[in-house]
């Protein structure tokens, strides 16, 4: 994230510290994950210790210390979906894309990343992409889910 | 006179087992306790910074009124009339698992092994995951709480939480807010931070910091971290160049 676009984030939040939650959201909703050098940036320009902020940004899941890709896709990994056959998508998904499980593509195109049951078992094995939820999955399925993002 | 107009640190009277003993309204149970010479195990609690509640060793049995119940006592407040028991059948019961869970969550920590010891745990029925089996930090964040409060250069925090919670330096890279004092080291009760120190050298091991040392220019002996003189003369004022001198020579 450049610096300008830093600073609008903090003066936007008052350069509250007591808001640095809303920051971090904010860093997160425009690059996806929380770069490195902008959280290092984030606690010179605020006057913070980097501990405190890396403290924060690595209690709450909902934010990613690692690059995530322009497409996220969900794999349901709960004792339903699994023994529906989850980790075998999981298998599909990781040679298709070249990626593991947790990771993004080196073309920053795909995230992949399981999670333990949302809720919806009867439709196992589930995934979510982009936000939208595909049940009772297969490879084949998957790979028509997922072909306009190789396409791209 | 009711509890609530008692003012903090006013001296107030309590029983140990039975026995008479003088505190201070509101102060930290298990410091009076240690003052009074009671033996209670410990190892997350500090006189000089907030307490945490972190290891959960530091049981003991209260009772004001008629209800009696288990507590840590460092994060419990002395008050007039408050009877406390060290030694009850349901303190041990409770601490003896507390070490079982310490010696899982830090089984290479000789410290830890000791203390059980003491209070007759050997071994643990927990499982010992792999990555934990050469750990020794017990994760009681003294380190983080003096570096924060005491020494003031916030290098280090709690990373992540639940499994992932950590002890470490930002992204575990070299913690850059370090000036290398040693406090943490010293306060760490399972000495699982490492100060290593050559002539030239001063390295803080679990932080992965490396300081530069200062060298006295009469004696020539090596006598604190470049970058502790510069932080500390920084907040009151001074320059490097009137920390030339070590204080022996001074
Ligand atoms: S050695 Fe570094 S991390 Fe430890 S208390 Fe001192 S400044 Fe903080
Ligand atoms: S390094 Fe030592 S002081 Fe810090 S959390 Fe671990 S055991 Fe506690
Ligand atoms: S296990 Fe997948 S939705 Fe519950
Ligand atoms: S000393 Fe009380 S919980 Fe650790």
């Amino acid at each position: 994230m450049d610096d300008a676009k830093l600073k609008s984030i903090i003066e936007k939040h008052d350069r509250d510290p007591a808001n640095l939650l809303a920051i971090l959201m904010d860093i997160q909703k425009e690059e996806r994950w929380l770069p490195k050098e902008t959280l290092k940036a984030l606690a010179a320009e605020m006057n913070l210790p980097l501990a405190r902020v890396y403290a924060l940004a690595t209690f709450f899941a909902a934010f990613s210390l690692k690059p995530r890709g322009k497409h996220l896709c969900t794999v349901c990994m709960g004792t339903a979906c699994h023994v529906r056959g989850a980790p075998r998508l999981v298998d599909h998904i990781q040679r298709e894309f070249d990626v593991l499980a947790g990771n993004t593509t080196a073309d920053m195109k795909l995230t992949l990343e399981t999670v333990n049951c949302v809720g919806a078992c009867a439709l196992g094995p589930l995934v979510i992409v982009d936000g939208e939820y595909h049940g009772n999955m297969n490879a084949g399925k998957m790979d028509r889910v997922l072909k306009p993002i190789k396409q791209e | 006179m009711s509890h609530e107009d008692t003012p903090k640190g006013a001296k107030i009277t309590f029983q140990v087992d039975g026995r008479a003993c003088e505190g201070f309204h509101h102060e930290s149970l298990l410091g009076a306790l240690r003052r009074l010479g009671f033996e209670v195990p410990s190892l997350c609690f500090h006189e000089a910074v907030s307490t945490y509640g972190a290891c959960r060793l530091c049981l003991v049995e209260v009772q004001k009124g008629r209800k009696s119940r288990i507590t840590t006592s460092c994060n419990f407040p002395v008050t007039a009339g408050l009877q406390v028991r060290l030694d009850t059948p349901a303190v041990q019961q409770n601490r003896k698992i507390v070490f079982q869970l310490l010696l899982a969550k830090a089984p290479a920590s000789p410290e830890v092994r000791a203390l059980a010891a003491e209070y007759g745990v050997h071994s643990t029925p927990y499982k010992v995951s792999e990555e934990a089996k050469d750990n020794k930090c017990i994760l009681c964040g003294l380190c983080a709480r003096v570096c924060t409060e005491v020494v003031g250069a916030n290098a280090i925090a709690f990373s992540g939480r639940g499994s992932h919670k950590d002890m470490v330096a930002p992204y575990d890279e070299a913690a850059e807010a370090c000036i290398g004092c040693g406090a943490c080291v010293e306060v760490c009760p399972t000495h699982c931070i490492g100060l290593r120190e050559t002539p030239e050298i001063r390295t803080i091991e679990k932080w992965h910091r490396d300081l530069p040392l200062q060298k006295c220019e009469k004696c020539g002996r090596p006598f604190a971290p470049t970058f502790q003189l510069m932080t500390l003369g920084k907040r009151v004022g001074m320059k490097l160049s009137d920390f030339k001198v070590c204080n022996d020579c001074r």
